[in-house]
């Protein structure tokens, strides 16, 4: 049962693995964070429960970048081809970094702040491996 | 709570050279070149008998120069060992860190004249890695595995404040073609050209190939142009600062032994430090840095003066968007207000309240580690009258202020100057 688990930075990064987006809620104030968090620094409590989130909120703030970082060079993007690196506001409050796709990277002007989105788990293929990333459609 | 016990004043401050110098200079050769330049501008002469201690911003000399440990390397170059000798870190306020604790430490006594040193070396890298290490000031967990960049980062901040605000890409230019303007009368700066002399010179070039030149009217025209390519919506090459190897050097000294070295020390009127959370999805305010507003506040409380009596300013245009929101982080200009001053050419070395006349990170380089310290250099020389070539303002600098921002806004030093 996912309240087994220990509110650790791996056991998130497992459950994205697993195509899940968790968060932890204070179980004595209600406060939401995700990314995970074990301490909840509104209320000092260590009273947390694992909650899944709906995967859905709005873009609030982007960039399309043609200079990226060595992973999302592997992945293929470059100059001609950029991504879109976002911060997301989930519906249930907490915010989120994650890729950005389903827009036209080339055309970032036409990209609105505000837009609806939801969740999509990328299926990244590198060097014979899946990893799996973050990342947010238009809803 | 918030005050200094006693005063304490800067008596020396000098940098080297900025540049793409590596393998010219390494760390040890740009520091010393920095001390010297320092112990010129002392007016009654300083030695290492003098300090009593070497306090070294820097940010990450272990990943661009496989050393650590800078704090005793430094010290014993210039004759301080064996005092204490420590390196502070705080990404690219590493060295507004280290001058702080250096007035801190002055301030209670237990040392009478410090050495604050700033030194970073960064062309010792390609610029792959040098933008793999700037990205370990951000956060390495959860951003830059989302591929979050240095420059995307401050191009998400300036996504929202664009989107909140009505900001655009001609606001951000402005600052550019600014701090260009200053430091084409820096001879220590990295770039000493303005952006219409680059343009000038591209277009020469393109003559000299026998290319069809473009129909540049202006500096806008230019840097809407694919010369000045994209690097993170909304930032262009011009939006960034320069990779740059340098060093600076300022001399911290108590009340008691300020008059021996000089006549005329610069008080420290104010210090202020703040932080926020690394990731900047854990913030509340995207157009704005909650750290910069801590540290103002902190900084203006403890001198007693508001943001309307800074006459100059040099503040941490890492990107051209971070100048823009530091105006408003200040309360320079209220939210949203800022462009239009800028527009209006108030920040300009001619304007009611000039900003970054050393040609700020943007001209006169970004040795990360060493900037904070730097940004101290020029206020030294702008209060004394000393600035190089045309670059002194035309008024007395009576107070000053500068802001040294870390990483993508999560450390925050702002230090007020008074004479
Ligand atoms: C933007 C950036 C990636 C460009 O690096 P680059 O593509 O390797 O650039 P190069 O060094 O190959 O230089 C290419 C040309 O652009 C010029 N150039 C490089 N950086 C420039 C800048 N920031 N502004 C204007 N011109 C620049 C160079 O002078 C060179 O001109 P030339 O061809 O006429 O000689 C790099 O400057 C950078 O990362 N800047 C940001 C640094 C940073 O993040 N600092 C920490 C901030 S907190
Ligand atoms: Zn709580």
């Amino acid at each position: 049962m996912a309240e087994e688990k220990d509110f650790t930075i791996q056991n998130y990064l497992e459950f994205i693995q697993n195509k899940k987006l968790m968060g932890s809620k204070c179980k004595d104030c209600g406060k939401l964070y995700a990314p995970v968090r074990k301490l909840c620094t509104k209320c000092n409590s260590l009273n947390m429960e694992w909650v899944e989130l709906s995967g859905k909120g709005e873009l609030a703030a982007f960039t399309s970048i043609t200079v990226g970082t060595p992973y999302f060079i592997d992945l293929g993007y470059d100059r001609n081809k950029p991504y879109c690196f976002s911060v997301i506001k989930l519906e249930e409050g907490p915010m989120v970094s994650a890729q950005l796709v389903g827009v036209d990277e080339s055309k970032p002007d036409l990209i609105k702040i505000g837009t609806p989105v939801k969740v999509k788990f990328l299926e990244n293929e590198l060097k014979g491996e899946t990893n799996i990333d973050l990342g947010f459609e238009p809803a | 709570m918030g005050k200094l016990s006693k005063r304490v004043a800067i008596v020396g401050a000098g940098m080297s050279q900025f540049g793409q110098l590596f393998p010219l200079k390494r760390n040890p050769d740009l520091w010393v070149d920095a001390w010297v330049n320092a112990v010129k501008s002392v007016d009654n002469g300083i030695a290492p008998k003098d300090v009593d201690a070497c306090y070294v911003g820097n940010y990450s000399s272990d990943l661009f120069n496989h050393q650590g440990h800078l704090g005793p390397q430094m010290a014993n170059l210039v004759g301080l060992t064996p005092k204490p000798a420590s390196r502070f870190e705080g990404a690219c306020a590493s060295s507004g860190i280290a001058l702080r604790q250096a007035i801190i430490a002055v301030a209670s006594g237990i040392h009478d004249v410090i050495a604050v040193a700033g030194v970073e070396c960064m062309n010792q890298l390609p610029t792959s890695l040098v933008t793999d290490a700037l990205a370990t000031a951000s956060d390495a967990l959860f951003e830059y595995p989302a591929g979050a960049t240095f420059p995307g980062l401050y191009a998400t901040v300036a996504s929202a404040h664009f989107h909140k605000y009505g900001t655009t890409s001609e606001d951000l230019m402005r600052i550019g073609i600014k701090n260009h303007e200053n430091g084409a009368e820096n001879p220590f700066a990295q770039m000493q050209r303005t952006i219409k002399q680059l343009m000038q010179s591209k277009l020469k070039k393109l003559e000299e190939q026998g290319k069809d030149l473009p129909n540049w009217n202006d500096e806008f025209d230019y840097l809407r142009s694919s010369s000045n390519p994209m690097i993170a919506y909304p930032l262009r090459l011009f939006d960034c600062s320069l990779v740059t190897d340098g060093a600076a050097c300022v001399f911290v000294a108590s009340e008691e032994t300020a008059r021996n070295f000089t006549d005329t020390p610069i008080w420290i009127a104010g210090t202020g430090q703040g932080s926020a959370a690394l990731s900047i999805h854990d913030r509340d305010d995207l157009t704005g840095f909650i750290a910069t507003r801590e540290a103002a506040r902190q900084a203006y409380e403890m001198s007693g003066y508001g943001p309307k009596d800074m006459q100059i300013a040099e503040l941490h245009d890492c990107f051209t968007i971070a100048e823009l929101v530091a105006l408003e982080d200040l309360d320079f200009y209220e939210k949203g207000k800022a462009a239009q001053a800028i527009k209006e050419g108030e920040t300009k070395r001619d304007g009611v309240r000039p900003i970054n006349t050393s040609g700020g990170l943007k001209s006169k380089g970004h040795p990360v580690g060493a900037t904070g310290a730097a940004q101290a250099v020029e206020i030294f020389k702008q209060m004394r009258g000393r600035a190089e070539r045309n670059r002194q303002v035309k008024f007395d600098v009576e107070r000053a202020l500068t802001h040294n921002l870390g990483g993508s806004g999560a450390t925050c030093v702002v230090t007020i100057y008074e004479k």
